[in-house]
């Protein structure tokens, strides 16, 4: 696919991606090129595929039984289906924010530091460290200091959807994929996290789900409407919002289907 | 379906507001030129009166369209829709205030002999009248080919304006008393010509509203 209007260096190339789950087609020749250090929010109604996309971008889909990929997505210019590639490389490099906020259920401390130790950091110093800038970056350390130690859990939802960024953040992924991640928070912890995405996006590219048009409108820098399986249409997001040139875009953010 | 059929009711009865305030700017203009030509007082201070009901509209209208968006947040057409709204109604509250101004020049006028038959500033706003009708009817059809059509009206109209320029300019040069109520004239043609750059500001914004393409009618 075309590089798109103002495009900046792309991070993903997407190529007549189709994806089966057994014999039900859910995604059609999806093409899309996703810029580096910008924001790629992902909208369209519920089961237009969507989030099966975001999914394939780590290879999240290969733990559902039946699913079968077409098509080629490459990330740096590696396509990520071919088999020689480390699906556990490939998903610390890609990490994903989900839904709900899901902490383990162990220290605040022990969440941050756990993808660093599965992935060999034994020294303290060195893991205090990375503990410490995960936090920073996901705009936490204020709040949890001084509770590193505690459970997790015991923070609210907004900052344990910090925490998981914090968590992810941590292993210093490239590539950040988010599915619906404030649809569980209240406004004001999902402000937070917008503003947290925005400021994410100077070091990682990021592409969110959402089901929230205002949020896809005030966060991202490109959108890409899914309809039944398709790509109907991407394009900057302030054009997207404003003119979009598909009538089926224009009919949903407009409301005029549901 | 439409989702939100409330809000798109809405946005429609804002569109019928808009086209009644063009019914009763389209009536200003009409009575201000009447009353110069005839120059009958009574109807010149009608129109001065009538100017107020104009600005409430405006007024009424921008608030609507700033309370949709606040509480609607409009995208793509609707949002095209409302920020179309809101400039139309500014350019139909200056077309108002224009004939205003005529009108007031009727006032002063009054009792004078006009220096000569009004002939082309009641041409200058028939041509007016018939550009307003058609920008409206652009704006409630969403037809951006009609829209289109305004710029060559609007040529007509520049056109017509420098006549009646040279036309007074003559007449000053041949005639240094008919000074004082001749440059009152090109005051009036200046202002129709105003009026008619305001319709195809109309115009514009129709076609950005049905197109999303920003053209200039007015070139």
């Amino acid at each position: 696919m075309d590089a798109l209007p103002d495009a900046g260096e792309v991070k993903i190339d997407v190529e007549r991606l189709n994806l089966f789950y057994g014999s039900q087609q859910a995604l059609f020749d999806v093409s899309i090129a996703v810029n580096r250090q910008a924001i790629t929010a992902l909208i369209g109604p519920s089961g237009c595929g969507k989030s099966t996309f975001l999914r394939t971008l780590n290879r999240m889909n290969d733990l559902i039984p039946g699913v079968r990929i077409t098509g080629s997505v490459r990330i740096d210019g590696t396509d990520i289906y071919r088999s020689r590639v480390d699906v556990v490389d490939l998903r610390k490099r890609v990490g994903m924010v989900f839904q709900r906020p899901n902490p383990f259920p162990m220290s605040v401390y022990d969440n941050v530091a756990y993808g660093p130790r599965i992935h060999g950091t034994r020294n303290k110093k060195k893991l205090d460290e990375i503990v410490e800038r995960s936090l920073r970056r996901a705009a936490l350390w204020e709040e949890t200091k001084d509770r590193l130690h505690q459970p997790a859990l015991g923070l609210s939802g907004g900052q344990q959807q910090r925490l998981c960024i914090a968590r992810l953040l941590a292993v210093e992924p490239e590539v950040v994929l988010m599915d619906e991640p404030t649809s569980a928070l209240d406004p004001i912890s999902t402000l937070r996290i917008e503003e947290l995405i925005t400021e994410l996006k100077r070091s990682y590219t990021i592409v969110i789900v959402t089901h929230n048009m205002q949020q896809a409108a005030r966060v991202s820098d490109y959108t890409a409407f899914f309809l039944n399986g398709e790509l109907v249409e991407v394009n900057r997001t302030d054009e997207l919002f404003t003119r979009p040139q598909d009538k089926r875009t224009e009919d949903y953010i407009t409301g005029r289907f549901g | 379906m439409d989702t939100r059929s409330g809000f798109h009711e809405e946005l429609q009865e804002l569109e019928q507001n808009v086209l009644a305030m063009g019914g009763w700017v389209s009536q200003a203009v009409r009575d201000s030129v009447t009353a110069l030509k005839e120059l009958n007082e009574t109807l010149a201070e009608q129109v001065i009166e009538r100017d107020d009901r104009l600005d409430d509209m405006q007024v009424d209208i921008e608030n609507r369209c700033l309370r949709l968006i606040a509480l609607q947040q409009p995208m793509a057409g609707d949002l095209r829709t409302i920020g179309t709204v809101l400039k139309v109604v500014t350019d139909l509250e200056r077309m108002g205030d224009h004939a205003v101004d005529i009108a007031r020049t009727a006032l002063k006028l009054s009792g004078q002999t006009l220096i000569k038959p009004l002939i082309d500033i009641p041409r200058l706003a028939d041509i007016a009248q018939d550009m307003l009708g058609t920008g409206l009817q652009a704006f409630v059809d969403r037809d951006a080919e009609l829209a289109q059509t305004l710029a060559d009206k609007d040529d007509q109209m520049d056109h017509l304006y420098s006549q009646i320029f040279r036309e007074l300019l003559v007449l000053m040069i041949e005639d240094p008393s008919t000074i004082r109520q001749a440059t009152q004239l090109l005051f009036v043609a200046q202002s129709l010509e105003r009026v008619a750059d305001h319709i195809t500001n109309i115009g514009e914004w129709t076609i950005y509203m049905v197109t999303g393409e920003r053209r200039d009618l007015n070139l």
